[in-house]
């Protein structure tokens, strides 16, 4: 039904549109892509087809007949189609007849049966194909959901660069100050090292003057010792010794 | 106040009697006018009757009933031999 109302409105907005212009160096007849019409989203189908009675006839005529004729219209002008088209013999009775009966009773009787299973199980069909489309296009809603989801947390994981650029800076930082105390320390021990040398060396100086000196000293000392003396001192000594071991033996 | 519509561009059920004729020939008998013509009415049959959720019976034994007259129709000149009746 919809897509009659399209079909029809369609020849309308076509003729409704201006003349033939030409634009620019392209000459069109007609201006491209000026209505609202697309063929996406379709309209979805109707549910039941056109009414028809007896499966031959269909609703529309009946409704036609009836403020006219009412309800047995239609069948008056049936029976007397029938009745004329019999006896004016423009329907000829013949062995196609009796052969015509019979399939049409063996058909309806069949179609009496069996429709109702037949209708069930088309109907099946189309459900599966239907439900099988949807599932696809379910699923295909549910990845680009999922993707729209990963693509906002993707987001969310940008604002935190900043943190992590913070981060980033405060580990450079924290190198750079244990480069610089490193270099600083080493500075130091170098320093520490040359001035130790140099205190080094004026100890060894001194030192080195006073041993000298205590050795001249010495030495001049025992030059100066003469042999006289010598004697003198050494008799001094074993006397200074007697009066001791006197002393000592006096003790015991 | 009703829109003036021209008259090659009323509908069929909406022409008057009178006007029948004329309506007629201004329709469109070039070829490509007449599949236009066939096209649509094909597409007006399909979309009413078979292309819906449930199709039902009438659908197709409506074709099958105007092929049977039409078939009568072509066969009428041989099948008269078999009248019952010469004059009627």
């Amino acid at each position: 039904m919809l897509s009659r109302l399209v079909l029809r409105a369609a020849p309308a907005a076509l003729r409704a549109l201006p003349p033939p212009v030409a634009v620019g160096v392209l000459h069109t007849t007609r201006p491209l892509h000026t209505t609202q019409q697309s063929l996406a989203p379709v309209p979805p189908l109707p549910e039941k087809g056109g009414e028809v009675r007896h499966g031959l006839i269909p609703e529309e005529f009946f409704q036609f007949l009836y403020p006219k004729t009412g309800v047995t219209g239609p069948y008056m002008l049936g029976t007397g189609l029938l009745l004329y088209l019999l006896s004016k013999e423009i329907y000829v009775i013949n062995h196609e007849t009796a052969a015509a009966a019979c399939i049409l009773t063996v058909i309806v009787y069949g179609i009496k049966k069996f429709g109702p299973g037949v209708a069930a199980f088309a109907d099946k069909l189309n459900e599966e194909k239907v439900a099988s489309a949807q599932a696809m296009k379910n699923e295909a809603i549910q990845t680009l959901q999922t993707a729209i989801e990963e693509e906002k947390k993707e987001q969310w994981r940008v604002e935190g660069r900043t943190y992590l650029f913070d981060a980033k800076r405060n580990n450079i930082a924290m190198l750079l100050e244990t480069n610089y105390r490193e270099r600083l320390l080493m500075v130091y021990n170098e320093v520490k090292k040359r001035l130790d040398y140099q205190v080094a060396m004026q100890n060894l100086k001194r030192q080195k003057e006073q041993d000298h000196m205590i050795q001249w000293v010495e030495k001049n000392v025992v030059q100066s010792i003469t042999p006289q003396q010598q004697k003198e001192s050494i008799a001094k000594c074993i006397l200074d010794l007697k009066a001791l071991s006197k002393s000592a033996h006096a003790a015991v | 106040l009703p829109v003036a519509v021209l008259l090659k561009d009323t509908k069929l059920m909406d022409v008057k009697l009178g006007q029948l004729g004329s309506w007629l020939a201004m329709r469109d008998f070039t070829p490509g006018g007449i599949l236009g013509a066939m096209r649509r009415g094909y597409d007006r049959y399909y979309n009413k009757y078979i292309n819906v959720r449930k199709g039902g019976l009438g659908g197709i034994s409506m074709v099958l009933a105007g092929y049977i007259v039409l078939s009568y129709m072509w066969s009428y000149s041989h099948i008269k031999h078999d009248r019952r009746r010469k004059y009627h």
